[in-house]
């Protein structure tokens, strides 16, 4: 049996703001029900700017319930740039704490908050759009690895998986989750290096765009993929459309498959051209 | 917690100890304190006494009290049989075990797979079943001890013991199987089969948690897990835990007793349970109705998960388990049911009850009242309820699963 604070069992037991805003100006769906756990956030803003009501749906455990209402309890009344700055700590701290092993449920709000937010500016929802896949069993990314463990200070795989989930399956990943701890942490701060190239916003010639594709792909890409036991390879440049072909571990992993293209294309948008399409050709 | 009524329902994970037990055990822990190996008369009595409990033990199982060992759980008497089957074999370095096993045997095996020795996991169907074709096809020249479970702990599926080991019999193969879960329901009689070794587990039969039991049939090569003195005819060392032993004794006796209305009074409870809670939108029983044991019942509440459902019932005094990830002390639901093929949408909204002789007509009235409400509660809240049953609107011709 867990122990959980009062304020946890009150939120489970009467949980406030159950259901959907009518109309909502973002929704936020993360989790699944293969995970054992999904909330999905509906807010609607008020005149001032301000989220003027939120409410959730979840499917999960105790903790879960608790920290879903909590979340829209803490974001009403806050601007967008406020409750973007919200963590998964405001979420757990404001239940008076949650058992270590389910702080994941606390991880969970703050990303549905986020991908809210992102929806309603017009963006993909937050996993799937960026960063690699390394849990495959849970669909965790590097990028959220990172960042819980920043939030957080967490140091070790098994708080990333009490966190994130991640590690918790198959455990095939444990290894690529302590070389990101490592990462993180030993080589803080380690303040990413990244200089647009000044011809970025300038219109290329093609030549200098195929350059710029390559260097990109050769910098920014391969190296992610490699990490993993695949490969890319740029087959042709047709306009904005750039076709590429994957290879290795990645072309028969179904679940990386899906946030390649992204994950190309949002590299390739970031440092060559916004217009950039990334095809993917079976070799 | 309201503090008033427990209504348990939860005797597959542990059960009431039975006041008989109780006043059995009593005198052997300040009074009758003697060690049953000493040559005075004062712990002589006290040997006559295990005697007399081991006889009672032999007594449900239909064996001969020399078959019997007293061990301190469940656990240690399957590790007892795997490692026994595996040292007075060292030539051979096969197991064949189920998926569905309980961890006492299946992480024992995984284990052992790690350490050189090769395990054949079977499989189960969609029911739970395990296709014997395929075991009997499992076991090799190599085969050092075929184990497999007789009932399984989360849906009460019950194996042909039986009938498993004959099939290793006529191959020459060891047979083990944990029967924590079907002693004292399902009948048997061990002189009539050709079960090499047994485990049963005291507190699953109304005796305390620390007791357990190991059947090592006559004839059956023999090494023990404990080493050390002389005690349990050389076969588990370790001053006898003399009140337990009597506890187990008399606990044996009960269950010879109980067994007809565990599968008569007990089974109703169960049926009617089931089928009240079958009233319930979207759910469906996990397991084979018929090979089933009389006092389980694994229903999964579609959409909804597990853990939220059973504080709700803990909050009205009701005592069920779980198979869901989160209560599994993992992040993935039962391996029995992912086995089985359970799909997601069920396994992690699955409950388990589980009855015993102490359960009534009113327990089962007051789950029936308490369950569909809540289940209706949290469903309000779950996104995927609200998705099925947009989609149940929108398919023509529906129909319930």
């Amino acid at each position: 049996m867990w122990e959980y604070t009062d304020k946890v069992k009150k939120y489970f037991t009467e949980p406030v703001n159950v259901g959907e805003v009518e109309n909502p100006d973002g929704v936020g769906e993360v989790g699944s029900l293969a995970c054992g756990d999904a909330l999905k956030l509906t807010f609607k803003l008020g005149e001032d700017g301000k989220i003027a009501d939120a409410k959730f749906q979840t499917f999960g455990c105790a903790s879960a319930i608790a920290s879903s209402s909590a979340l829209t309890e803490l974001v009403k009344g806050m601007t967008l740039e406020e409750a973007e700055k919200l963590t998964n700590k405001d979420i757990a701290d404001f239940l008076g704490g949650l058992p270590k092993e389910k702080m994941h449920c606390s991880v969970m709000g703050e990303e549905a908050l986020q991908a809210a937010i992102r929806n309603y500016r017009g963006l993909e929802p937050l996993p799937q759009a960026e960063g690699e896949v390394v849990c495959q069993c849970f669909g965790v990314t590097d990028q959220e690895i990172e960042k819980v463990a920043r939030t957080n200070d967490l140091h070790s795989v098994e708080e990333i998986t009490n966190y994130t989930k991640a590690g918790g399956g198959c455990g095939e990943c444990v290894d690529k989750i302590q070389a990101i701890l490592d990462r993180v942490w030993e080589t803080t701060p380690k303040p990413v290096e990244v200089t647009p190239p000044a011809a970025k916003k300038k219109p290329l010639t093609n030549i200098q765009k195929m350059k710029l594709i390559e260097e990109t792909l050769e910098r920014e890409v391969r190296p992610a993929l490699k990490a993993d036991g695949g490969d890319i390879e740029l087959i042709d440049i047709d306009g904005d459309n750039v076709l590429v072909s994957l290879r290795g571990r990645c072309s028969s992993c179904a679940a990386s498959a899906a946030t390649l293209g992204q994950f190309v294309q949002s590299k390739l948008r970031e440092f060559v051209s916004d217009d950039l399409k990334v095809q993917e050709v079976k070799p | 917690m309201s503090g008033e009524r427990v209504i348990y329902m939860d005797n597959n994970a542990t059960s009431q100890v039975a006041p008989e037990v109780v006043a059995a055990m009593l005198p052997f822990f300040a009074e009758r304190y003697g060690n049953p190996s000493s040559m005075h008369n004062f712990g002589g009595q006290v040997a006559a006494k295990v005697d007399a409990a081991r006889a009672q033990v032999a007594e449900l199982l239909g064996a001969s009290p020399e078959e019997i060992v007293f061990t301190s759980c469940g656990t240690e008497s399957d590790n007892t049989a795997i490692s026994s089957a595996l040292a007075s074999q060292p030539g051979k370095r096969h197991i064949v075990t189920t998926r569905v096993e309980h961890p006492a045997v299946l992480n024992t095996c995984q284990s052992l797979a790690t350490q050189g020795y090769d395990v054949t996991f079977l499989k189960v169907d969609r029911q739970g079943n395990l296709d014997l074709e395929a075991l009997a096809e499992a076991i090799r020249e190599d085969t050092a001890l075929v184990s497999v479970m007789w009932a399984n702990n989360e849906t009460g599926v019950v194996f042909p013991a039986e009938e498993i080991a004959e099939i290793c019999a006529a191959k020459g193969v060891l047979f083990h199987t944990d029967a924590v879960q079907a002693v004292g329901k399902v009948p048997m009689n061990l002189s009539n089969t050709a079960i090499s070794m047994l485990a049963l587990s005291g507190h699953k039969l109304h005796a305390p948690k620390g007791i357990g039991v190991l059947y090592v049939r006559k004839g059956t090569p023999f090494v023990p897990f404990m080493k050390g003195g002389h005690q349990e005819h050389g076969r588990r060392a370790g001053t006898e835990n003399v009140p337990y032993i009597i506890g187990m004794g008399a606990a044996a006796q009960l269950a010879a007793q109980y067994l007809e209305e565990e599968n008569t009074r007990v089974r109703a409870l169960r049926d009617r349970l089931e089928a009240g809670l079958l009233e319930v939108e979207a759910t469906m029983v996990n397991g084979d109705l018929e090979r089933r044991l009389p006092n389980t019942s694994s229903v999964s509440f579609e959409y909804v998960e597990g853990e939220s459902i059973l504080l709700h019932l803990s909050s009205q005094g009701i005592c069920a388990s779980s198979g869901s990830a989160c209560t599994s002390g993992s992040l993935e639901p039962s391996h029995v049911l992912r086995a089985m093929g359970v799909p997601f949408t069920a396994a992690h909204g699955s409950i388990r009850f589980s009855l015993s002789i102490y359960n009534t007509d009113e327990d089962v009235d007051h789950v029936l009242e308490h369950m569909p409400g809540i289940i209706e509660q949290l469903r309000t809240m779950s996104p995927f309820w609200s998705k099925y049953q947009q989609t149940k609107c929108a398919t023509p011709g529906y129909v319930e699963p």
